[in-house]
């Protein structure tokens, strides 16, 4: 069926995301990664909308894509900031939350 | 037959587009303050291009409306002595006709234009923003407006070069804005709210200069002394709401509480709401109100320290904002405390004995001042005394008159004021120490100030007679006897204090900066510290006889100025007084001369026949346009206003003639109840009738002070080495006298020593007996016992139970604590892993429980 696959490339994605989360070291490439899984989340939703015959679920889409800007927006700028501070973006460097 | 439209014509009042969007007058400055704040900086000017066109623009709607309401009035008029056949069609309306006025007693109320918004719901209820136009309200919104707009146009030249010049403006425009909103407001929360813009701004500007910690300690001793009174005005319109929304809602649908027009049909409605406890107790907590914002006895005290603002500021504040605020309230809601107090009936109200108290107080405390703004200071709070005393003894148009010429004369001093500090005396405002011999030097000033001093004093023909002497003659005619010569005798102070200020500025010889001399002193001129060294300065005047000055100014050693408060140091290279420029000099013209005419928009006819010029009878036109009528109005003529809809129009008109319907009309409002179906909205208050001898009386009062004052300054400033000097020690009399002088009259002492060994130690000796003996006793035994079964109870209670389950919680939590601060690694990927392994938990849970 069309819309399983949808969901399999989805769920594809939204495993290279975490991986790429959990795994790199490096803060750009995280945000990255992160786009990964909020696109993935996208094309499930896309995905569950076409099935249901729905449009609220494109809709929903959409919002999502403008806080991933936003929210990309942010972490850019924070790791920009990091990077003034400390001349560089390893995230390994980075353990001030530590408790 | 007239058609129809005529008869629309006849049925309505006029109005004009300027009265229905009177609301503009307010919002003008607001955007313009909003504009400044926003653009100012980038702007050539700096932003005070955006204040001055947003007064001028006020200031054009303000004079149309001012225009309008005057047709209206004219209209209403018009209407009541309409030809029979008019009055016949109007009949078959079905609305009652306003009669023909018989003789002068009849005043027909004109409704005021209203115009208001939804501003905000809450639970039902509707607070309204707009705009109420009536003759008070826009007398003062032009009033306003044009004030402003002068002191602006004063400032441009002013604050020159001022490090926060952009904020200035932007305070002042929204210091102007304020006080129109409060001007206008149709409700009790649009004056709250352009009441506390007002408070808010007055901190700002009296503060504008606050690297001086002197400046920020007066700002804030004003915003604190106002706000003790704004307590006042919170808790007043709340009691007059719950008190009065009973009888609103019956009698006036779709009026609330908090409506201006709604508060004073109420309170003069007779219903027993409006008697009693209640409304006594409102109107003296918003009397409380007014003296902190009016600087009323015992609450004056922050006026003078608001000197330490730039000189526009207290120009401003002076004269038509600010201060008169709490009059303008006293008058606005005038029939509350018409009623609370009852003023009809002539009882001595907490107004008129306050203002009295005011007057005095203020004139003797103006003497001992060297500061040439804190006499102007005091001379204001002693002004604002006579318009309470004027408001507290039934004479509410002398009041609002006196409002109206004060402001222009007031103004015009503090701006002469601003000018010899700015041109004279090289930002100085002390005056023994930085003035003298300025006439020759600064003519225009001088003139400007001499014709604004008279007027301040009250010599016909300037503006202050005529205002002035009304508030006394009416106070008279009122049957308060004691309190007419209290304001007689506060005239021959004003007198005097203004001549002792005059002479010491502009006459004798120059000293310190005036004479050329710069100084070196940190221009502090508020502070207690330099009040001291003038009186022994003063002493040591009249003992050794030396020159005025001279061992404070010093001559030579002219030193920049450097970080002195004022930011426009530096620009005089002349180091001489010399006369300001035409900034400065042209808004001072144009009020001294409003200072000279005001007083001619309601002239005594009498004191014009007196004068051997006929002023007629139609000449009083502040009564004529500002004073509402004080007749009874059939409800049904009341039409409350939809959102953002003027009123309709009515005709004035008198209630059904019936049972007291007749009393009604020869007494009028406040006097006696209205008749059932009518409400009033102003009582009858009554006018004195002129007499030339109460005129010449008062005109010698003045004379005798300023006869007296003359001779004591020239005495005692410019023969100083004569009798007078040695008389101090020659004479026990004298030395007496003039150390009475010396000692600021004894108020301080008064004030320190005898109230408060002689009230405050007795009272708090017995208060300490009675704290040592009876309440500790009672204390000492209760806490002995509280002490033993709180010891029992902390031994038994508290160590084994409580404590021992927040021992166990607490080291819980701990140990719970140190197990997951593990997980705190502070690595993102680390936290990343955890996230997403919970998730990938709760989605494996959710599956199983969906398929399940």
């Amino acid at each position: 069926m069309l819309a399983a696959n949808f969901l399999l490339l989805a769920a594809l994605l939204f495993c290279i995301g975490v991986f790429g989360v959990i795994a790199r070291r490096n803060a750009v490439m995280v945000l990255m990664s992160i786009e990964l899984v909020l696109s993935s989340v996208n094309l499930n939703l896309i995905a569950f909308a076409l099935m249901n015959d729905d449009v609220d679920g494109q809709v929903f889409a959409l919002f999502v894509i403008a806080i991933a800007a936003a929210e990309v927006g942010v972490g850019l700028a924070m790791v920009l900031l990091i990077y003034r501070n400390r001349q560089s973006i390893s995230l390994d460097e980075l353990s001030e939350l530590k408790g | 037959m007239l058609a129809a439209e005529e008869i629309q014509e006849a049925l309505n009042l006029s109005s004009g587009w300027f009265l229905d969007n009177l609301w503009l007058v307010g919002l003008i400055p607001a955007i313009g303050f909003a504009l400044i704040m926003g653009f100012g900086k980038k702007m050539p000017n700096g932003g005070s291009e955006f204040g001055l066109a947003s007064m001028v623009a006020s200031l054009v709607v303000a004079t149309g409306a001012g225009l309008q309401w005057m047709n209206r009035v004219d209209s209403a008029e018009e209407a009541g002595h309409g030809g029979d056949e008019a009055i016949g069609l109007l009949q078959t309306f079905g609305r009652s006709v306003p009669r023909a006025a018989e003789g002068a007693e009849a005043a027909p109320f004109i409704e005021p234009v209203l115009t208001t918004w939804v501003w905000w719901q809450n639970s039902g209820l509707e607070f309204g923003i707009g705009s109420l136009g009536d003759g008070l309200a826009i007398l003062l919104l032009w009033l306003v407006a044009f004030i402003s707009l002068l002191v602006q146009i004063f400032s441009l030249d002013y604050v020159r070069d001022d490090r926060r010049y952009t904020q200035f403006f932007g305070a002042l425009t929204l210091f102007s804005a304020g006080m129109l909103v409060m001007v206008m407001a149709p409700n009790m929360i649009q004056l709250i709210l352009g009441w506390e813009i007002m408070g808010l701004c007055s901190f700002m500007l009296i503060g504008h200069w606050w690297e001086d910690h002197e400046n920020s300690k007066a700002a804030l001793k004003a915003f604190f002394t106002v706000r003790v009174g704004d307590v006042g005005l919170l808790v007043g319109t709340a009691i007059i709401y719950f008190a009065s929304s009973d009888w609103i809602a019956v009698n006036l649908p779709g009026k609330s509480g908090f409506d201006i027009d709604a508060i004073q049909a109420w309170a003069l409605s007779g219903d027993s709401s409006a008697s009693g406890a209640a409304i006594l107790v409102a109107a003296t907590a918003l009397f409380i109100a007014c003296i902190g914002k009016s600087g009323q006895f015992p609450l004056h005290t922050w006026l003078p320290d608001a000197m330490a603002g730039p000189t526009p500021v207290s120009s401003l504040l002076h004269s038509s904002t600010m201060v008169v605020a709490g009059v303008f309230l006293v008058a606005r809601i005038y029939p509350v405390f018409w009623e609370g107090f009852n003023i009809a009936n002539g009882g001595l109200s907490f107004i008129a004995m306050i203002g009295a108290i005011t007057i005095v107080i203020a004139a003797l405390l103006a003497f001992v001042q060297d500061d040439i703004k804190k006499v102007l200071a005091y001379s204001t709070v002693s002004q604002l005394g006579y318009m309470m005393l004027g408001l507290g003894t039934g004479a509410w148009l002398p009041a609002v008159f006196h409002i109206f010429t004060h402001a222009f004369f007031k103004c015009c001093l503090f701006l002469c004021a601003g000018s010899i500090s700015h041109s004279g005396s090289h930002h100085s405002f002390d005056m023994k120490k930085d003035m003298g011999g300025l006439r020759k030097h600064m003519p225009i000033t001088f003139w400007s100030w001499i014709v604004s001093t008279l007027a301040l004093t009250g010599v016909i023909p300037f503006a202050g007679f005529w205002s002035k002497d009304e508030i006394i003659d009416n106070v008279g005619n009122n049957g308060y006897t004691f309190l007419f010569w209290v304001g007689l005798g506060g005239a021959a102070l004003t007198a005097m204090y203004m001549t002792r200020a005059t002479y010491l500025t502009f006459f004798g010889e120059a000293r310190g900066a005036a004479a050329g001399g710069h100084h070196d002193d940190d221009h502090g001129g508020h502070g207690d510290e330099h009040d001291l060294t003038l009186e022994e300065h003063e002493l040591e005047l009249a003992t050794v006889g030396a020159p005025l000055g001279s061992d404070h100014a010093d001559g030579g050693a002219p030193k920049s100025l450097g970080a002195a408060a004022n930011a426009h140091g530096g620009h005089h290279d002349d180091h001489g007084p010399h006369e300001s420029g035409k900034l400065i000099t042209i808004p001072i013209v144009i009020l001294a001369f409003f200072a000279l005419t005001a007083g001619f928009a309601n002239p005594t006819p009498l004191a014009g026949d007196a004068l051997g010029f006929n002023l007629g009878e139609g000449v009083e036109l502040i009564k004529k346009y500002v004073e509402p009528g004080h007749e009874p109005v059939a409800l049904d003529a009341v039409t409350p206003g939809g959102p953002g809809e003027s009123l309709t129009p009515f005709v004035p008109q008198f209630a059904e003639e019936g049972e007291g319907g007749k009393d009604a009309y020869a007494s009028g409002c406040g006097r006696t109840t209205p008749p059932d179906g009518a409400v009033c909205f102003f009582p009858k208050v009554k006018h004195a009738v002129p007499e030339l001898g109460k005129i010449l009386l008062s005109l010698a009062v003045v004379a005798v002070g300023y006869t007296f004052a003359i001779g004591f300054c020239l005495a005692f400033y410019k023969r100083r080495d004569s009798r007078l000097v040695g008389l101090t020690e020659r004479s026990r009399l004298a030395n007496a006298g003039y150390k009475f002088i010396v000692n600021k009259y004894y108020l301080d002492y008064l004030y320190e020593n005898v109230i408060v060994r002689a009230v405050a130690h007795p009272i708090s000796a017995a208060a300490y007996w009675f704290n040592q003996h009876v309440l500790d006793a009672t204390v000492d035994a209760v806490g002995e016992g509280g002490k033993r079964s709180g010891q029992w109870i902390y031994d038994n209670v508290d160590q084994k139970i409580v404590d021992g389950a927040v021992n166990t919680s607490g080291a819980v939590a701990s140990e719970t604590g140190r197990g997951l601060q593990s997980t705190q690694s502070g690595k993102v990927n680390q936290y990343g892993a955890l996230i997403f392994g919970a998730a990938a938990v709760g989605a494996i849970v959710l599956v199983i429980i969906n398929v399940g």
